[in-house]
């Protein structure tokens, strides 16, 4: 069936709230509205108020409310509109839902599902363009996950679900306008392994979300002058699936990171160095990375480009790490 | 500019054929390690060098015969560097194509410090596979960012058939020759040496029964056999009666305090060799078993170092698996003094008044009678037997 991303978790949500009467979603504008990004479009007719619920503009009480409701026997999904928002309840994600678990020695579990989207190039200015993923893949205690195709948009929110503690689903804003085939059976996801979606011998890009359109973009740009590139979709960001990446590593010995994080304390930066420090005997070449530009992102279109990872930059670095001097 | 000379690598050497050099001009090097091969007629003997610096120029090819003395390599050491620096091959040297291409580029701060010298870029992987299979890879030229080597270099490097420096095949030791040498170090002692020979038998139930004990409480790799402890007690034996560990030459006794104690091996191909143990006295039993075990293979496989062919003070036969009882042996020049050992064999002896079945072994000593005498002879192989009957001393 031919559908976008977007449509893919709307069938997801439509489908976890159809099979379990203790999911309901709730966030700003997902109701009347039908999502800031009209994901939710449509359901708050098929399923009413009580099951779609518009909150305040109160990212700290409708996140709480929801781990509330989560430890209470719930099965909430809670959409923050933008990971940049996400910061006003930090505090109940890090210090609350992340922590019951440990605190009441097993007790009490915070069965969560946080969608937030996240990531630049719609223009949409400095506040609402950021990539931090990584913040919350620091916080023992999460799960966090970010689909980065058709299938894993349809399949991986079941899968958040079923888990006893919180999810953090990382949506890219990018993909919800993309379309593609989906099949027919796809309702359940891998959400624990890492893919590997190009198998090539050279070198090894390693991308996640947004990136992987650039990434298997890149890997077909090289492919042309006969480079090999084995592109690895990390589908969790924790836990990092190190062996996919260093079974992956030990091949190709050569790897890219591609992260739309800023460089500095980025995930691009750890994985490097669990690289480092699980293969670096089987390391042809240093290491390397494609970021976003350590500036806020820019509102101007050719700004905004020039500070994300790009086509051209995956494989200009490629190259440069293979020897070839473009 | 040093010279490094042939050395001799025992007293009846006079000359040597070069077989293979380890390293090239630029080479650095430091004390202790292996420059080259030579074949001596006892076999293929690597040979070091005992003081660090850069190599500048080889003196002498492969297959070349030399005399003992004669000058194989020309370097320089660590404090005559500052003297002139080698100039790296602009050919293959990546940061000169680099820069020749970008001239704009600042100059890497190597430049201006004339000692530090350039790390050549060789990756993890290059690097790593490189040792495996022997091939320096400072010689190969880099395909890789910067011209770094990488594992493709390193495995173009090593052509087809893989290993360069380890040809599969030793160059054979000529038998005769080895016979040769075998004979005149054997005559010589003969001729020269007025041995005295004394033996005696050891029980050595309490020593296998303590093996046995300790063998069963450790894995496969870690067991030890009963030649371990006849090494430790002959050492240990020797710290009490110095006599017996040194040498005697140009009418002088010259006794040694470390002990080093030949092993004598028997090659598949024939012959035998002689190679020394080092500082056996100072070695716990569990680091002599694999030290011991590394030398019977490298004697057999010919990669014995020169140190160990000139450094034994006192040998150790045995030869027990022949199934001999006692040997009779020839001490080796210009040591003063050889233990032998027969095999393992049950007797009826006397314990405590009656008679009982217990595993003994022959010891034998043949010591040199300028040196010392049969009384001190007499002690020396009741130390080994008294050290024998408390194993849990060694």
């Amino acid at each position: 069936m031919n559908m976008t991303y977007r449509e893919a978790m709307r069938a997801a949500m439509r489908e976890a709230l159809q099979q379990d009467e203790r999911v309901f979603l709730m966030g700003e504008d997902v109701g009347r509205y039908g999502g800031c990004y009209a994901v939710s479009k449509g359901l708050l007719d098929e399923f009413g108020e009580e099951r779609i619920r518009d909150t305040p503009l109160s990212e700290s009480a409708f996140v709480g409310a929801g781990i509330g409701a989560a430890l209470g026997g719930m099965r909430p999904i809670v959409e923050v509109m933008t990971v940049n928002f996400s910061l006003l309840c930090l505090d109940q994600i890090v210090n609350t839902a992340a922590t019951l678990r440990h605190m009441s020695g097993g007790q009490f579990s915070v069965p969560v599902v946080l969608r937030m989207t996240t990531g630049a190039g719609r223009q949409l200015a400095a506040q609402h363009s950021h990539s931090l993923e990584c913040w919350y893949a620091h916080v023992p205690g999460l799960r966090v996950i970010a689909p980065a195709t058709l299938e894993d948009m349809r399949g991986m929110l079941r899968v958040a679900l079923e888990d006893p503690d919180p999810v953090i689903i990382f949506e890219h804003n990018a993909l919800y306008n993309r379309e593609g085939e989906l099949p027919d059976d796809v309702s359940v996801t891998e959400i624990r392994r890492a893919a590997v979606r190009r198998t090539g011998n050279h070198i090894s890009l390693i991308c996640y979300g947004g990136n992987l359109v650039k990434a298997l973009e890149a890997a077909d740009e090289l492919a042309k002058s006969g480079i090999e590139a084995e592109v690895i979709d990390l589908r969790s960001l924790r836990p990092l699936d190190d062996a996919t990446i260093l079974t992956s590593v030990r091949k190709t010995r050569r790897a890219i990171m591609i992260d739309e994080g800023w460089h500095s304390g980025s995930l691009a930066a750890e994985i490097g160095m669990r690289i480092s420090e699980q293969a670096f005997y089987d390391l042809d070449a240093p290491l390397a990375r494609v970021c976003t530009a350590e500036v806020p992102i820019p509102y101007p279109s050719h700004l905004e480009q020039a500070a994300l990872p790009q086509v051209a930059t995956i494989v200009s670095k490629a190259r440069e790490v293979l020897g070839q001097h473009v | 500019m040093s010279e490094f000379r042939l050395p001799s690598l025992g007293a009846d050497m006079d000359d040597a054929t070069l077989r293979e050099w380890f390293v090239k001009p630029g080479d650095t090097v430091k004390n202790g390690d292996i420059v080259a091969a030579v074949e001596t007629n006892k076999g293929i003997i690597d040979i070091e060098i005992f003081e660090g610096g850069t190599i500048e120029q080889i003196m002498v090819q492969p297959d070349e015969k030399v005399p003992v003395g004669a000058v194989l390599a020309l370097y320089r050491t660590e404090h005559e560097s500052e003297v002139k620096r080698l100039t790296p091959e602009p050919a293959t040297h990546p940061f000169n194509k680099e820069r020749a291409s970008q001239p704009e580029r600042t100059p890497e701060p190597e430049s201006t410090s004339a000692e530090a010298p350039l790390r050549k870029r060789i990756s993890p992987a290059a690097r790593k596979r490189a040792r495996e299979l022997g091939i320096d890879p400072d010689t190969l030229s880099g395909t890789g960012p910067d011209g770094a080597v990488t594992l493709d270099d390193v495995l173009a490097g090593a052509g087809p058939a893989a290993p360069v420096t380890k040809p599969a095949t030793q160059p054979e030791l000529s038998r005769a020759g080895m016979r040769q040498v075998i004979a005149a170090a054997m005559a010589r002692s003969k001729r020269e040496i007025p041995h005295y020979y004394l033996s005696t038998t050891i029980d050595m139930t309490p020593a296998l029964d303590w093996l046995e004990a300790r063998n069963t409480q450790r894995p496969l790799p870690e067991r030890m056999v009963y030649a371990a402890l006849l090494l430790k007690a002959v050492a240990m034996a020797v710290k009490k009666i110095p006599e017996m560990n040194g040498y005697f030459a140009d009418g002088q006794v010259q006794l040694d305090t470390d002990v080093h104690i030949g092993v004598a091996i028997s090659l598949r191909t024939g012959g035998l060799v002689v190679p020394a143990l080092h500082n056996v006295t100072k070695k716990s039993l569990d680091q002599l078993m694999p030290d011991f075990f590394d030398l019977v293979d490298r004697a057999r496989s010919g990669h014995l170092r020169a140190s160990e062919l000139q450094d034994g003070t006192i040998t150790v036969t045995s030869l027990g698996e022949q199934g001999v009882e006692t040997v009779f042996p020839i001490i080796y020049p210009p040591q003063i003094a050889i233990v032998g050992f027969g095999s393992l064999v049950d007797r009826v002896i006397p314990v405590a008044g009656k008679p009982a079945v217990r595993r003994v072994i022959n010891a034998s000593l043949a010591a040199d009678h300028r040196v010392s005498d049969g009384h001190r002879g007499g002690l020396f192989l009741a130390e080994i037997n008294r050290l024998l009957q408390e194993p849990e001393s060694l």
